[in-house]
């Protein structure tokens, strides 16, 4: 019983954290695979996000859905804001400016919440709802993890239904197939560019918010889990909503696995297996291969 | 003769190489007069600033870590954000071989950390070059990271968090103390070196070697289809530029005294691509215009103002990113040719 | 009797239940000047493919003077005398034509893989590809970067580059593609100057450039071939108007 008690709790504390990774990251991953754009400022998005959440419960008395929601939608104007008037202009050019534009976009958000916030990490409060511990019967364990699993169960479940049921999801399934035909279609791509990109920039902003309790809340968030972000995204394949979620549970129980039986060196494990990964398959687990 | 008609040649019986187009190929590797100026601008600083010769050979170190990058990313378009990982494995080698009293000349110690970054250069260049785009971005990154954390493991040999301080580095030559106490012996060391790797470099970029690297960055499939060996190439840029990368990172270690983990860090190579594209890749010169734009701004600003400066520098990066994508250099040859074509006449 | 430089035999390509290319036996002899022609779909780009080595056919085989390349990738293909290019231009946009041009005839002389003596140095080279330049009427053009050229002078780069490598059989994939119909004429001319000895297959829509330039016409139609004979053979036949030359073949 006692190690079917330890091997749940493990589990669950690794799902619990790669569900927070995969609210942040969906939106990447959607918007990497239907616009071929290397976002690496999407980390900088969530932790605007999850600044504004956080904020907003610590100095404006907001309860914790108000302040998600406010969250969700300041970032997500932001990131409207934002596409419109810069990305737009380098969805042709190459790689490497995309990359660079990005990597600016990451320092000019540090350097923003750093100088309007500074430079501590914010602490957060969970509502007492969430706080303490759950029965689930066989063992007790933090309601919140219980919560984010069960959050990152519906968002997936939501986006996924979105993606394959609502007409706006047909669209962005046809011009990540074939942008062209897209167009001749009467599709206004721009326009889904846009919304998804801002919807992405919102997902992250919840990512950040609920994740704050555990991935912490500073303005080096958005560089320090960067590479983690660019995993998951590419393992799980661009434009896969199964896939990177698939990919974050993975990375997330793989890494609480590892920082508890390898503290020292565990994160080489998961880099290895990142590269064996994307040799054996470059379009990620469930991504589409280029013909 | 073929009868081309053509209306630029203009004798009679001039032969076909003496058309201009193909006279400016066939001197396009011959020294101009202005590619001595670096290195008398260098030499000058040696005289006129030896307060800051510790300065200026860190600033040395980047070009040339720069220029590496350059071949790789500049000349064959392979874009990559680990490049540090050579920089570190060069830096490493002789930091372990100093540091355990194993061997300590300062030549011989960066042929070694050349040789270990080019066998890792070619180990991972063999095995991700396969890839392009997202992919091999991620790849690139994930090789360090993994690096960095094999280095943070073996902590017993490489220190680990702190790393390796206080190299004992034997004298230059036998007689040349070299220690950060003697700036301007490190100083002249590491500028010769640079100018033996530049020399280097130079000849690979004007070589057809260094043609065909660009026609593969320019088309790659083009390059398969006229039977390029285009795999094979790359993975030999891709070591060449590993090794150079590599000299840098023992540079670095030899005139610091030290070694620790960011010498394989994310912001390492971040930095060298930035410092490239400033000044702009595929130009053989960015990288000096661009370490100097980039040192000078960050000795100036950082120290004083470190969140402005981050500021700045993001403000900068998406400026270039927008409108100067060329970097300094590309803005350089965009102000000329404008400035030809408007004086060339209606 | 004349070489045959190119051949098939049963060449298959299937994309699951597809049948992209079906069981196709062609010859092409030296000196040839064959044009492929078929609806949209029909698999002639698939076929130029399987001949180049870019993709493995699912059945059959390729030879090449009489030499199996079936199992042969691309770049061994181009080294055995095989060169083709492509409808959508893929030239080296920011180099001028001249290196273009340069880039393939050092490739095919192995002066590429040498990184030590200048590219200036090797004058030889620089020579050819001026001296291809000149028989392609692109001499003016030599130092201007291909990316400022109309995309007429494009197109005659992408055959220059291919022919810089002094194939035995080359592969034209609608080289008149794109072209404004005032440019095309140099396209024409190009082909028609290509030396005689080579064996020259165009996939080519444009009618008129298929009646001026070619001396057999085979059709091809969903994977198949349907038909071949010389231009007026096809022309008049009923069954090929029928299926792709509709009416429009008369004016």
């Amino acid at each position: 019983m006692d190690l079917g008690v330890n091997f749940a709790s493990i589990l669950l504390g690794g799902l619990s954290a790669g569900t927070v990774l995969f609210i942040v990251s969906v939106g990447l991953s959607v918007t990497m695979g239907l616009m071929g754009f290397v976002n690496l400022a999407h980390g900088a998005f969530a932790m605007f996000g999850g600044y504004v959440i956080v904020l907003a419960m610590n100095r404006w008395q907001m309860s914790f859905g108000v302040a998600l929601l406010l969250g969700f939608v300041s970032t997500a104007a932001l990131g409207m804001v934002l596409e419109r008037l810069l990305y737009r202009r380098l969805y042709r050019a190459g790689e490497l400016d995309q990359v660079l534009f990005t990597i600016g976009l990451i320092f000019i958000f540090i350097a923003v919440i750093t100088i309007a916030v500074g430079p501590e990490s914010q602490p957060i409060s969970l509502p007492r709802a969430l706080g303490g511990q759950l029965n689930l019967g066989f063992m007790q364990y933090r309601t919140y993890s219980v919560f984010l699993t069960v959050v990152g169960s519906l968002i997936v479940t939501g986006i996924w239904l979105g993606f394959e049921r609502t007409h706006i999801g047909a669209q962005i399934r046809a011009t990540v197939d074939n942008r062209r035909m897209a167009e001749s279609l009467g599709i206004n791509v721009d326009r889904l560019f846009t919304m998804t990109f801002a919807f992405g920039s919102g997902m992250a902003a919840i990512g950040g918010g609920l994740g704050a309790e555990f991935l912490g809340l500073d303005p080096q968030y958005a560089l320090k889990y960067l590479v983690y972000f660019l995993i998951v995204v590419s393992v799980g394949g661009l434009g896969s909503v199964v896939g990177v979620y698939c990919a974050s549970l993975l990375l997330g129980v793989l890494d609480f696995v590892l920082k508890l039986y390898l503290p020292k060196g565990g994160t080489i494990f998961i880099y290895a297996l990142t590269i064996l990964i994307l040799l054996w398959r470059p379009q990620g687990l469930f991504g589409r291969k280029e013909t | 003769m073929n009868g081309a008609g053509s209306a630029a040649v203009p004798a009679v019986t001039t032969s076909l190489i003496d058309h201009p187009s193909a006279r400016v190929l066939i001197r396009r590797h011959r020294l101009r007069w202005w590619e001595g100026l670096p290195w008398i601008v260098a030499t000058g600083f040696y005289f006129a600033f030896p307060d800051y010769l510790a300065f200026g050979t860190q600033l040395l170190v980047s070009i040339l870590f720069a220029l590496s990058l350059d071949l790789a990313l500049g000349y064959a378009g392979i874009i990559t954000l680990g490049h540090a990982a050579f920089f570190g494995t060069g830096a490493y080698a002789v930091g372990l071989l100093a540091f355990h009293g194993i061997w300590a000349e300062p030549i011989t110690s960066l042929l070694i950390a050349a040789a270990a970054a080019a066998a890792v250069g070619f180990g991972s260049g063999l095995v991700l070059l396969r890839t392009k785009g997202l992919t091999l971005l991620m790849l690139t990154l994930c090789t360090m990271a993994l690096l960095q954390e094999a280095a943070n493991m073996a902590h017993d040999y490489t220190g680990g968090f702190d790393g390796l301080p206080s190299l004992d580095i034997a004298p230059v030559l036998g007689k040349f103390e070299f220690n950060p106490l003697y700036a301007d012996t490190q100083y002249l060391y590491t500028l010769a070196l640079l100018l033996v790797c530049f020399v280097f470099i130079r000849t690979v970029v004007y070589s057809p070697f260094g043609e065909s690297l660009t026609g593969i960055r320019e088309n790659m499939l083009r390059m398969q289809a006229v039977g390029s060996p285009v795999r094979r190439r790359l993975v030999i840029c891709y070591t060449i530029s590993a090794a150079i990368a590599g000299i840098a990172g023992g540079l670095w270690a030899q005139t610091n005294a030290y070694v620790n983990l960011s010498v394989l860090d994310l912001d390492r190579a971040a930095t060298v691509l930035i410092i490239l594209i400033l000044g702009g890749y595929g130009r053989l010169y960015g990288a000096f215009v661009g370490a100097v734009a980039y040192m000078a701004l960050e000795h100036f600003v950082a120290r004083i103002y470190p969140t402005a400066w981050q500021l700045e520098l993001g403000l900068l990066l998406v400026l270039v990113a927008l409108f100067a994508r060329n970097g300094i250099l590309g803005l350089g040859e965009a102000l000329c040719r404008r400035y030809r074509a408007e004086h060339a006449g209606s | 009797m004349t070489e045959i430089r190119l051949e098939t035999r049963t060449l298959s390509r299937y994309f699951g239940a597809l049948m992209a290319v079906q069981a196709i036996d062609f010859k092409l002899a030296a000196g040839a000047r064959h044009a492929l022609i078929g609806p949209n779909g029909a698999g002639k780009t698939t076929f130029i493919n399987l001949l180049a080595g870019v993709l493995l056919p699912s059945r059959g085989r390729v030879l090449l003077k009489g030499h199996d390349i079936t199992d042969k990738s691309q770049a061994e293909r181009v080294k055995l005398g095989l060169a083709r290019t492509f409808q959508i231009n893929r030239l080296f946009r920011g180099l001028t034509v001249l290196e273009n041009v340069c880039i393939s005839v050092a490739e095919r002389v192995g002066a590429a893989s040498s990184m030590i003596y200048p590219l200036g140095r090797r004058t030889d080279v620089i020579e050819e590809s001026m001296h291809l330049l000149g028989m392609l009427k692109l001499t003016a053009d030599a130092g201007r970067r291909v990316s400022e050229l109309p995309y007429g002078r494009q197109r005659l780069v992408e055959i220059a580059i291919a022919i810089g490598l002094k194939p035995q059989v080359l592969l034209l994939d609608e080289p008149a593609a794109g072209v404004p119909s005032a440019e095309s004429h140099i396209i024409l001319d190009a082909i028609e100057r290509l030396p005689e000895q080579l064996a020259v297959l165009i996939i080519e829509h444009d009618m008129d450039v298929v009646f001026r330039f070619a001396k057999r016409v085979t059709v091809m139609v969903s994977g198949a071939l349907f038909a071949e004979g010389t231009p007026r053979e096809i022309e008049a036949n009923p069954q090929v108007r029928a299926v792709y030359l509709g009416q429009a073949a008369h004016d």
